[in-house]
């Protein structure tokens, strides 16, 4: 049902959803940028729409909010382990249509790919997703080619007015229906794009043969494996392990379970000091493949969705999307 | 007739005697060497109509015109006037060019406008400075650099502020990818270490560079709210005793280095020798004859200095002696 609000009468519902859910946004994190005197937009809670961030893409995902950057997994003493209380509230996350379908990813892995993550299943099942849409495309993203631009799963979309005094709301799912007070009723439909600057063909017959592509050493070359494509990305989903014996007693401790990046050192180290993707190179060669091949192969569709952070976020400006692009124009013109 | 100027007051105006006789050049400040470029074709039409048509870029980032003649000095004042006016510097009389010359063109590296290691804007501070100290007969030299690289060479001036960050860390979105240590071992002090795989960063080492913060891929360090200065003191080039000068502050603020400064000014008015020839006596040497106990009595006047700030308690220089 979609709805046209006040500001005011907006305000009043996103504060009565509040009461009953913790509210993660874009937020925008003052002075928290790389360098001296910038801003990084990433989730974090909100109390009103006003601190939402809804002009500019976040510069990382909504991916920490359901998997957390550092999670203990159990705290041990000498004779037991005690597995830490997962969230006390349900959870409410504003995205974009990218993001979503990257929800979409994370499932895959964490949920249907097997067993299910303990972990994960208890704060997904706590969250609802609230769409934020997009009216025009941002500079990097390349949604459309990965049909990613119109996600349809949302349990509400809301849209604050360029004049900030409308805002407009389609709300599905029955329990943020019930706070709805005032407001008119009207026909509300997304905001999507249905073009982005960068366009991005996958391709579709790589063989091993790829693997001695040049472009990879190209890359690797260039790459300083610091790992912020992973990170930025909302579908990477990698995690390492590790136990820590607390300093003042060490038979008492926690397992933790931390963010792993496939492009930083360590990432492929094994027990006796193997370690294969040596270089940056295959690294980069089996990050891009997963993310535009294996992972297809395996479930379907392709694991990127085209939000381009990854470019955005690279200190030595290496594209993603356009080394796809690369690698596809490569294995048109073998074909030939 | 005779050519009759008075060279004392054409230097304090900013002009140069040259080697050539009826022959001078004029100095154009550029506080923290930052200008609207439209000051570049100003500076090149008073170069082309006044002097020879070539300028010097001042090892203090100002503009020195060559080649002007000496009779013409009333009318190049008439057009550094804009000029002076763009760049907000303090004047007494319009038209009359630069009131002083004896406080040097405050210096900057580009700072963080531009650069990713710089801790603060070089230039606004270096603005705020000259609009502080400028006009002033004493020789002074201050100069204004966003990071402990020290691009602008701060330790060879009497003031060198080197901007710092107190490095913010969250371990909660810590990865223990460990960017930060080996970006400090490589580029800076080497002051992070690893425990329990989170960071510990040795407090006494840090000297506040921020590569750490650059280096960071997931924001789990990041810039104090503050922004926290060195001061170094008393450095110097010259014939007698060029030294580097010295760390005063460490973790100091804005405002407190400010008056530092500007206290330094009264203490230089007190003390400067009275034989010193066109009051032209360097601070430093000033301090070497008076000692330090004394300058930081007078430095420190009036300034609460924030809990963090270090200060300390005496300074020594080194340095080539030739006197």
């Amino acid at each position: 049902m979609g709805y046209q609000f006040t500001k005011a009468e907006a305000e009043r519902m996103f504060e009565k959803w509040g009461s009953q859910y913790d509210v993660f946004a874009p937020k925008l994190m003052e002075g928290e940028g790389c360098f001296s005197d910038t801003d990084v937009v990433r989730y974090g809670k909100v109390t009103s729409l006003d601190e939402i961030v809804w002009d500019r893409k976040s510069d990382y995902s909504l991916k920490e909010v359901l998997l957390a950057i550092n999670e203990t997994l159990f705290y041990f003493t000498e004779d037991k382990t005690t597995v830490p209380e997962g969230p006390q509230k349900d959870i409410l996350i504003f995205l974009r249509s990218c993001d979503l379908c990257a929800v979409q990813r994370l499932d895959e892995i964490y949920l249907k790919n097997g067993y299910e993550d303990f972990y994960y299943a208890r704060v997904r099942k706590r969250v609802k997703f609230i769409l934020m849409g997009c009216k025009t495309s941002c500079a990097s993203g390349f949604c459309v080619s990965m049909g990613t631009n119109q996600a349809r799963q949302y349990d509400a979309y809301v849209k604050v007015d360029n004049t900030q005094k409308v805002v407009y709301a389609d709300i599905k799912d029955k329990v943020l229906k019930a706070f709805v007070e005032g407001g008119k009723e009207i026909e509300v439909t997304p905001d999507y794009v249905t073009e982005n600057v960068e366009k991005v063909n996958l391709p579709k017959n790589l063989s091993n043969k790829s693997f001695e592509n040049t472009i990879w050493q190209e890359y690797g070359d260039r790459c300083i494996g610091c790992g912020r494509c992973n990170f930025a990305c909302p579908t990477c989903t990698c995690f390492t392990m590790q136990d820590i014996f607390y300093k003042e007693n060490a038979k008492v401790g926690e397992r933790r379970r931390v963010w792993a990046s496939c492009q930083v050192d360590g990432y492929t180290d094994m027990a006796g000091g193997h370690s294969y993707r040596k270089t940056q190179g295959e690294r980069l060669r089996f990050k891009v493949m997963h993310k535009i091949y294996d992972f297809e192969k395996r479930f379907g569709y392709p694991m990127c969705v085209g939000c381009g952070r990854c470019d955005d976020i690279c200190p030595e400006y290496i594209s993603f999307s356009n080394c796809v692009n690369r690698l596809t124009k490569e294995e048109a013109e073998h074909e030939k | 007739m005779g050519m009759d100027i008075n060279t004392k007051k054409l230097k304090k105006n900013a002009f140069r005697v040259s080697k050539e006789r009826g022959i001078g050049a004029s100095r154009i400040r550029v506080p923290g060497g930052y200008l609207d470029a439209k000051i570049l074709g100003m500076v090149q039409e008073i170069a082309e109509t006044y002097g020879n048509g070539y300028v010097h870029l001042t090892t203090r980032q100002g503009f020195e015109i060559e080649g002007i003649h000496l009779e013409d000095m009333e009318q190049i004042n008439q057009k550094l006037q804009p000029i002076i006016e763009m760049l907000e510097i303090n004047q007494t009389d319009p038209n009359t060019g630069y009131p002083a010359s004896g406080t040097r063109n405050i210096s900057a590296c580009i700072g963080n406008n531009v650069c990713p290691f710089a801790n603060y804007n070089t230039a606004k501070l270096a603005k705020r400075i000259e609009k502080e100290v400028f006009p002033n007969d004493l020789h002074f030299k201050i100069a204004c650099t966003g990071c402990s690289n020290d691009c602008a060479k701060v330790r060879m001036h009497d003031f060198g502020i080197i901007g710092m960050t107190l490095p913010q860390y969250d371990p909660g979105r810590c990865v223990n990818c460990q960017a930060c240590v080996k970006g400090c071992k490589s580029l800076s002090v080497n002051a992070l270490r690893v425990e329990n795989y989170k960071i510990v960063r040795d407090e006494e080492k840090c000297i506040g560079c921020g590569v750490c913060i650059t280096k960071c891929p997931t924001r789990a360090l990041t810039r104090s709210k503050k922004k926290y200065y060195k001061l170094t003191i008393m450095g110097r080039s010259g014939k007698k005793n060029p030294r580097l000068g010295e760390d005063f502050l460490v973790w100091a603020d804005e405002d407190n280095i400010v008056k530092i400064i500007c206290n330094t000014y009264r203490f230089v008015e007190k003390y400067i020798s009275p034989s010193a020839p066109a009051r032209k006596e360097h601070v430093g040497y000033i301090i070497d004859r008076v000692g330090f106990e004394e300058y930081k009595k007078w430095a420190l006047e009036g300034v609460e200095l924030l809990p963090e700030t270090i200060v300390k308690e005496c300074v020594y220089w080194s340095g080539i002696h030739f006197d």
